[in-house]
């Protein structure tokens, strides 16, 4: 198990439908110098991997392959860590078959 | 945006919303419906099974045009360890009936059928559109939505928050709890592509039947959740989901448990050669009874996913959607009927027909499940399907070792991993929270 290559999810949402709303993120992380452990714990469990370690130690979020699920929000909007909102109408994962 | 006033407003297009809107529709209500997806069904996600009984009650002769993809056969429930499965089968050929019980569907497909029975009865759906907040009275009483469009404020006497298991409306409002990390599994599923004949040959299949797998074991490395595979006509729906809590503790990746559950030696031949068209993750409701929130109140009731009904032993969701959309129809119809205001005294008709139906009861029977599930996951989940195996395993194999003392081992092995204490222990408390 421990040799296993690691999963490139951004091989599998290549696969998926997005109407990018640019510039408009529905998902944004607040200000922090170090990140909170439910913010380190989004680095793993996001399915989109939209959850990233920036060069100084900070977690970025980049919703533009977010499948919409809302594990994020369940985990770190509580502690403020988040602020979450819904794509405008018609934007986002576009499922062809869900 | 539109400018009248309506009956009733429906927030969401899927099982729940298009079960809601169709009912009231049906009966004559002005309703609107409003979904945040291209079409409905765009955003929806699911494994996924329909049961027929549940669909027949909105559209009884649905088998006529509804985008069916397999009924279902046969039922597997594996227990897995690393490279084994043990597992039991029904399958009958009594499933191949005149009108089946169980079909695989596409969900993205058939909420857009399911929404057109809505709009043919006269319901507006509006797509494209996403609710922002709740409009409330000086008093609380919900009395309409603000959408994202210009000027995209619309009234009704009472609005349905069919808004899934994400459902933020209901949460900004206040008018009940964000879900916590243990009341919510996080689900991962891809959508492959395979000749049908492939699929038939691969699951001993003919025609249109189908099959469908249930795993649990070591592919979700200790934690709580379950893998699936379900047959559709040209396609194999994949997947598997743990409690977010779970994930959080372990740090393992869902698209890697995924990936580990398509290797499984058991798994991969059913799927080898496919072509991957989507990859969905979803979030589904696994509190149970103890998790459903206040159902209704001044002008509003929630139904579905965002309401938490969802029988995760039986793996009876969007039935329980579509049941508490159609009933709160029904007793918002009641209340309109007797000329009756949408207070939460009126709506609370809405609880009492849920608590009398199979919704309600069913997910009663089985309170103390997702708790003791939790708590004794790496028992449920880890060490009983690899001792189930091996045992099975030490069973089969024949190489002249006396049978007693095979038996000996077995037992030794179940012993020396939960005790006796552990095991009779075990045994009990699942039984009591199976009452």
């Amino acid at each position: 198990m421990t040799t296993e290559a690691p999963v490139r999810v951004e091989d599998k949402l290549y696969q998926n439908r997005y109407l990018v709303d640019v510039g408009n993120a529905h998902i944004k992380v607040k200000p922090h110098t170090k990140p909170s452990p439910e913010l380190l714990a989004l680095l793993k469990i996001c399915p989109a991997h939209c959850y990233e370690l920036n060069s100084n130690g900070q977690v970025e979020v980049t919703p533009d392959g977010c499948v919409e699920c809302g594990t994020c929000r369940v985990l770190a909007e509580g502690g403020g860590d988040i602020e979450w909102s819904y794509p405008r109408g018609g934007y986002g994962v576009l499922f062809k078959f869900g | 945006m539109i400018e009248e006033r309506f009956d009733a407003i429906v927030v969401g297009a899927g099982m729940a919303g298009n079960a809601a809107a169709l009912t009231m529709a049906k009966r004559g209500m002005k309703v609107l419906q409003i979904e945040r997806g291209e079409y409905p069904g765009s955003k929806n996600v699911q494994g996924a099974i329909l049961y027929a009984d549940m669909l027949e009650k909105l559209v009884p002769d649905f088998r006529e045009d509804a985008p069916l993809e397999r009924h279902l056969v046969e039922q597997r429930f594996w227990m897995m360890d690393g490279k084994s499965h043990t597992g039991l089968h029904h399958r009958s050929e009594d499933f191949n009936e005149e009108k089946p019980n169980r079909y695989t569907i596409i969900r993205a497909q058939f909420d857009k059928w399911l929404s057109s029975k809505a709009q043919e009865a006269g319901a507006i759906v509006l797509c494209e559109t996403t609710v922002k907040e709740l409009v409330q009275d000086a008093y609380g009483k919900v009395i309409g939505v603000i959408t994202d469009r210009d000027g995209g404020q619309v009234h009704a006497d009472v609005v349905v928050l069919a808004e899934g298991v994400n459902g933020l409306l209901g949460t900004k409002a206040a008018l009940r709890e964000r879900p916590t990390p243990e009341n919510v599994a996080l689900a991962v599923k891809e959508m492959h592509f395979l000749p049908r004949e492939t699929i038939e040959t691969r699951f001993n299949l003919k025609g249109d039947e189908g099959v469908v797998i249930e795993a649990a074991g070591t592919i979700s490395a200790g934690m709580t959740g379950m893998g699936f595979i379900y047959t559709n006509k040209e396609s194999i729906s994949i997947g598997i989901g743990c409690l977010v809590s779970d994930f959080q503790k372990t740090g393992e990746t869902p698209y890697g448990l995924l990936e580990r559950f398509k290797k499984h030696p058991s798994v991969a031949p059913l799927i080898e050669g496919s072509e991957v068209k989507e990859y969905a993750g979803h979030l589904i409701p696994e509190g149970g009874y103890k998790a459903i929130p206040q159902l209704y109140g001044d002008g509003w009731v929630v139904v579905g996913d965002a309401a938490q009904l969802n029988n995760a032993m039986h793996r009876e969701g969007s039935n329980l959607a579509m049941t508490s959309g159609r009933i709160a129809g029904e007793a918002i119809f009641q209340v309109k009927s007797r000329k009756d205001p949408m207070t939460k005294e009126n709506l609370a008709l809405y609880k009492k027909m849920l608590d009398d139906s199979f919704v309600i009861k069913d997910l009663k029977k089985y309170k103390d499940m997702p708790a003791l599930l939790h708590i004794q996951s790496q028992n449920f989940f880890l060490t009983y399907p690899q001792l189930v195996n091996k045992a099975l395993q030490n069973f089969v194999r024949v190489d002249g070792t006396p049978k007693i003392e095979k038996e000996k081992t077995t037992i030794k092995s179940f012993v020396s991993a939960r005790s006796w204490g552990g095991l009779f222990g075990d045994a009990f408390r699942l039984a009591r929270a199976w009452r």
